[in-house]
This record gives C-alpha cells, sequence and structure tokens, in this order.
C-alpha cells in the first residue's frame, strides 16, 4: 500500500497518469488546469519523458494523435475553451482508431465564459466532442483519490477498445486539496498494438492510420464495426455509485462537484426524515442507464443536480423512459449550487408526500 | 540485361490515382529512393497531408499516417517525440502546409523538430478543384480568384522557405523544381540531404518542390512546365534558403 499524501486535484491527475505509463504529455496553458502542465513540465524531463508546450490546442491534440499512432500512452489536458479546439483531432483520433486521455478541466462557458468551476461540458463531451458518428469514453470524478484511479482505468479502457478517453472535472476538483493514496504500481501491462505505425523494421507489410474511406461503404461498415465495440463498452463499463437509494423516495442525479454538494444535501434531507439518495454516475459514457432505468422502479421522482443550465439531465429522462418525474436543479456560469440550496428542492419535491 | 531502373522498394505496386502530368508522382519516387538509398524504410513513419496527395499511405512502403488537413508538422511530432530513433516525413500541399496549417508549420520549425518537410508548391488547391492558394500567384486565375488574384484584396503569396529560412530550428531550407532532368536530380539530393540532416540530429529540414497541376491550371501538361517556369520560378527563385551545416563550416 502506497502512503496518504496532501495533493492538488490537477497535480494527482498528472501524477497518476505518470503511474499509468504516460510519458508523452502535450498542451496549452489555460486556467483551470495550469498545474497539471507545470507537473507534467517539472517531472517529465526527469523520467526521459516529453512535456511539450504547443502552439495552440489544435497542435497539442494532433501532437497526441502522433505519439498515439507510435503506439505510447499519450495526454493532453486543457479547459473548456481550448477543448473546443481540440474536437477536429477528437474525431480523427476515434475515426482512426487510436487510443489516448484527454482531460477537460472545466469552467464556465460559452465563449471565454469564465475561470470558475462548470459543469457545461457534459453535451460536448458525451454527444459531440467533433464532427461525426462516434463516442469516447467519459470518466466523472467527484474525489481527488477517484482522479487517482479513474486515470488508470481511463488509459486501460482507451487502449483495450482503441478510442479516446477523457477524464471530465472541472475547476473546483482539480483546485482542491485531499489526501490521496498513490498506488504502487511494480509492473505495468500494457496492451500490444501490433497497429501502430512504429517503423516496420522490414520484418511486416506496412501499417496504416487512416480515417479516409473512398467508398460509403466501407465508411459504414467501419463505423459498424466500432459501434459494435461501443455496445460491448456499455454492456460492460458503466459505473456509478449509489447512495442511500435503496429505499429512497426521491433520487438525486449528480456527478463530479454537483455531486460532493448533493450528497450533503441528501444527508441533510434524511436527518429530515425525507428518503432521499444519491445516484452518481462516475461513467458519463458509458452513461448508467440501467441502474437508473431499475431505480425508476423504486424511487419516486428524480432530481437532476448540474453546475450548468440541464445538459445531464437530459440522459437521466432517457433512462428513466417517462417512468418517473425528472426534475432539475442548477447554477451555471462558475456559480457553485449550496448544499442549503439542493436541500430546499429535495423538500420540495417530497411535500407532496409529507 | 544491365537494370537501367528500378522502381524504388519504398513504394508500393499499386497505380496511383494522380492526373496526367501531375509531378506529384515524381517528387513520390524521389523520395522513395531516398529511403531506398538511406536504408531506413523499416524506420521510417510518413505522415500523408489532406490534398491531392492524401493517398500518399497507401503509396509509400513504409508505415503511414493520414492526418488531419494542416496538422501534419503536430503529427509528426508526435511520432518523433515518442520514437526518437525513427525517421519521419511529412508530404505537404500548399494549402495544408501554407494556410490552414501556418501554426504547424512555422513552429515546428521553431523548435526545431528532427522531421522532414517534403512541401509540394503548385499555386493551387488541386484536391478541391482549383480554388486560390496561399501561393498563387497575383494575377492567376483560380475558381475563388475568377479575376485574377488582387493582391489589394486577397493578398501577397507567401515564400514558404524565405520565410522559414529566419528560423533558429531549421537546418535546410531548399526550394527545387521538378521541370527537367537536371532539377529532378538536384531535388533528389535535395531530398537526401534533408533526411540526412534529421538522421544527424540537426533539426528541421524542408525541401520545397515547385510543382505543376496542369488539371487545375487549365494547360497541357508541356504547357503546364513552361507556366511554372515562365510564371512560378522568377517569383519563387530555387536555391539554398538555409543551410545548416554550410554555415558551421563558413562560421
Ligand atoms: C478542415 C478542412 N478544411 C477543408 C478541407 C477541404 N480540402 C481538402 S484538400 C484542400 C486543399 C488542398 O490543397 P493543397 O494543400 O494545396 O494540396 P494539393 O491538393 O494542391 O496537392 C482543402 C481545402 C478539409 N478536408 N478539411
Ligand atoms: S488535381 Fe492537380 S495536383 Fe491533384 S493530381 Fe491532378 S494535377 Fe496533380
Amino acid at each position: 500500500m502506497g502512503e496518504k499524501i496532501l495533493m492538488k486535484g490537477n497535480e494527482a491527475l498528472a501524477e497518476a497518469a505518470i503511474l499509468a505509463g504516460c510519458r508523452h504529455f502535450f498542451g496549452y496553458p489555460i486556467t483551470p488546469q495550469t498545474e497539471l502542465a507545470a507537473y507534467m513540465a517539472k517531472r517529465m524531463p526527469k523520467l526521459g519523458g516529453t512535456f511539450l508546450q504547443a502552439e495552440s490546442e489544435v497542435a497539442a491534440i494532433n501532437m497526441v494523435l502522433g505519439a498515439a499512432s507510435a503506439g505510447v500512452r499519450t495526454m493532453t489536458s486543457s479547459s473548456s475553451p481550448g477543448v473546443s479546439l481540440k474536437s477536429e483531432g477528437v474525431s480523427y483520433l476515434a475515426g482512426s482508431d487510436l487510443p489516448c486521455l484527454i482531460i477537460n478541466v472545466q469552467r464556465g462557458g460559452p465563449g471565454l465564459g469564465g475561470i470558475q468551476p462548470s459543469q457545461a461540458d457534459y453535451w460536448q463531451a458525451t454527444k459531440a466532442l467533433g464532427h461525426g458518428d462516434f463516442q469516447i469514453f467519459v470518466f466523472a470524478p467527484s474525489t481527488v483519490q477517484e482522479m487517482v484511479d479513474l486515470v488508470n482505468q481511463a488509459f486501460d479502457l482507451a487502449d483495450e477498445y482503441r478510442m479516446p478517453a477523457m477524464i471530465l472535472a472541472d475547476g473546483m476538483l482539480g483546485q482542491m486539496m485531499e489526501p490521496v493514496e498513490i498506488p504502487e504500481v511494480s509492473e505495468l501491462k500494457l496492451k500490444d498494438k501490433p497497429w501502430a505505425t512504429n517503423g516496420h523494421k522490414n520484418s511486416r507489410e506496412h501499417n496504416i492510420i487512416n480515417s479516409l474511406y473512398m467508398q460509403p461503404e466501407d465508411l459504414e461498415q467501419t463505423i459498424r464495426d466500432r459501434f459494435a465495440r461501443y455496445d460491448d463498452a456499455k454492456a460492460k463499463h458503466q459505473v456509478f455509485e449509489s447512495y442511500l437509494t435503496e429505499d429512497a423516495d426521491i433520487v438525486v442525479v449528480a456527478y463530479g462537484a454537483s455531486s460532493r454538494i448533493s450528497r450533503s444535501a441528501v444527508e441533510q434531507a434524511r436527518e429530515l426524515g425525507i428518503k432521499a439518495g444519491l445516484f452518481r454516475p462516475i461513467t458519463l459514457w458509458p452513461f448508467p442507464n440501467d441502474e437508473l432505468y431499475k431505480l425508476a422502479g423504486s424511487a419516486k421522482k428524480f432530481l437532476a443536480v448540474e453546475m450548468s443550465m440541464g445538459q445531464m439531465v437530459d440522459d437521466v429522462r432517457l433512462a428513466v423512459n417517462g417512468r418517473k418525474p425528472v426534475e432539475f436543479f442548477g447554477r451555471t456560469g462558475g456559480v457553485i449550487p449550496t448544499p442549503a440550496e439542493v436541500l430546499e428542492q429535495i423538500k420540495k419535491l417530497a411535500g407532496g408526500d409529507r | 540485361m544491365a537494370v537501367v531502373f528500378e522502381k524504388p522498394h519504398a513504394l508500393t505496386n499499386v497505380p496511383t490515382h494522380y492526373c496526367p502530368g501531375c509531378t506529384h508522382g515524381i517528387v513520390h519516387r524521389l523520395v522513395a529512393q531516398v529511403l531506398d538509398e538511406l536504408g531506413v524504410e523499416g524506420r521510417t513513419v510518413g505522415v500523408a497531408p489532406v490534398g491531392c496527395a492524401v493517398f500518399a499511405y497507401n503509396y509509400f512502403n513504409c508505415d503511414m499516417i493520414q492526418s488531419p488537413h494542416g496538422r501534419a508538422p503536430a503529427v509528426a511530432t508526435g511520432v518523433k517525440r515518442a520514437l526518437p530513433e525513427s525517421v519521419v516525413f511529412t508530404y505537404q500541399g500548399d494549402g495544408d502546409l501554407a494556410a490552414i496549417g501556418t501554426a504547424e508549420t512555422v513552429h515546428a520549425a521553431a523548435r526545431g523538430e528532427n522531421i522532414t518537410i517534403i512541401f509540394i508548391n503548385n499555386a493551387i488547391y488541386g484536391m478541391t478543384g482549383g480554388q486560390m492558394a496561399p501561393t498563387s500567384l497575383p494575377g492567376q486565375v483560380t475558381q475563388t480568384s475568377p479575376y485574377g488574384r488582387d493582391v489589394k484584396t486577397q493578398g501577397h503569396p507567401i515564400r514558404v522557405c524565405e520565410m522559414l529560412s529566419s528560423l533558429d530550428g531549421v537546418a535546410l531550407a531548399q526550394r527545387c523544381s521538378v521541370d527537367t532532368v537536371k532539377n529532378v536530380n538536384a531535388t533528389k539530393q535535395a531530398i537526401k540531404k534533408a533526411f540526412q540532416y534529421q538522421i544527424e540530429g540537426k533539426g528541421c529540414t524542408i525541401v520545397e518542390v515547385l510543382s505543376t497541376c496542369p488539371t487545375n491550371w487549365g494547360l497541357e501538361p508541356n504547357e503546364a512546365l513552361d507556366w511554372l517556369r515562365e510564371n512560378m520560378m522568377p517569383y519563387y527563385p530555387l536555391g539554398v534558403y538555409k543551410d545548416a551545416a554550410e554555415e558551421e563550416n563558413n562560421g
């Protein structure tokens, strides 16, 4: 077992990536993910790795594309406006079946928005991080420890499914300090990548990394094959946490920073005798539909809480599929909801039953 | 019988899609010959652009990556940083390199990224059907400059080698042409030097090749070569704009 140390979320993400075997980081400065890049800049040269401050997020993600093609574990990190710039590259990575890790420490948008925490990039991350039919893995940690644990999983699943993976954090998680246990990694078992363009050494046919198909039928088949892998991922990798949901009448659904706030509100509601629970999606793609659908059998009402005008709530409604009412509460633009505000909403929903 | 010419091993055995008289094919052969002569095909990774050369990934026998439009130098950077022992080249048109990918080009050059950039300057967007390129000449008629490129509103052409030669990270910046046998041979020597410098870790190397696009210029292949000599060469003089080794020797 490793020892517990106090770490900032952004730095924990960086250290976890290093532990997962990532030695090639490409980024461009932006608040509030700055400490992550700074940490990499310090550590990578000592490990014989690459820290490269690119000329833009566009360049950074394409460097990731190159390094991923070469078969190494590679990553980039940014915050909302920068992630928008990466979208072209993410689409090409997905279309070329390349694994990598992208970190978004979200801030308020649209436009330059603000630099305070936000969850307004949920749609971008889960529905439209670039043009074309594709998905990426999206993980939503809610503690610094979970950031560490999910980085490794994200790299593993990215390699296994040959897909980009994203950690969708926010400025609050990135900036907060918490004790974490850094796991000791004795030996990394990395998946073979026989498809990599790392030089054929005159011992195999040339490998090609490509997303272009001139025959529509070929492109369609490639996409269908990719979606078959997505189905497999959906069946095996819906990750969530349920807290006091078993007998809950009101289930709050929240991820990341807003799940921490919601948890306090749920506990306070319980003290008032309201049967409230928290359902926390940990994978946002694949979204934990199956468990939410089950919960819709026992719970009476759902309340999605987000730091946005309501984005994840769409997925909650799809999962619940009309069986129970799904309400929404959110603050946006970098304003963090308080437990008291969420409690108010829970009380309102419970009102009729009490 | 003595063999006087063979298809280079570094070229695959498939017909290319290039138009008759297009000089893309000649430059492909030269790059492949250099890979053969240096014996580096097995550790080479090529990066194909978006443009007429997009299918270069099917034509070169080394490992190949198809890059987003203009991003080839960034993609090549990622490969080279991951595999410092590899030989990495990009093959890019003028729209790819000097319009949408200007930032990626300039910064790869400024960083002295140990890669080789093969730059096909045909003064037009070939693949999309003949629009104005950043290298289209003043007065040149294209689909998007139907009255001739008006430098007052459409700006001036970019001389890429001259521009990049001011950067310390550049080890070789040379402009060539493949309009005559003599120039074809000189181009091959330049490409070979570029790869050699890369292997020696000297920095970023770029070889610009003045090329024809008979299809979108609306000319016969021979006329296209004449047009290149009469119009492109005066604006884009052939020559070595930067050579780190010569500077070392002179300094
Ligand atoms: C992001 C993006 N914008 C535009 C295009 C369309 N497009 C394809 S090739 C090309 C221009 C290619 O011209 P050039 O680089 O000069 O190469 P050539 O075809 O002349 O060899 C353009 C604009 C694209 N594929 N992607
Ligand atoms: S369109 Fe022009 S550049 Fe493209 S293959 Fe034809 S001649 Fe060559």
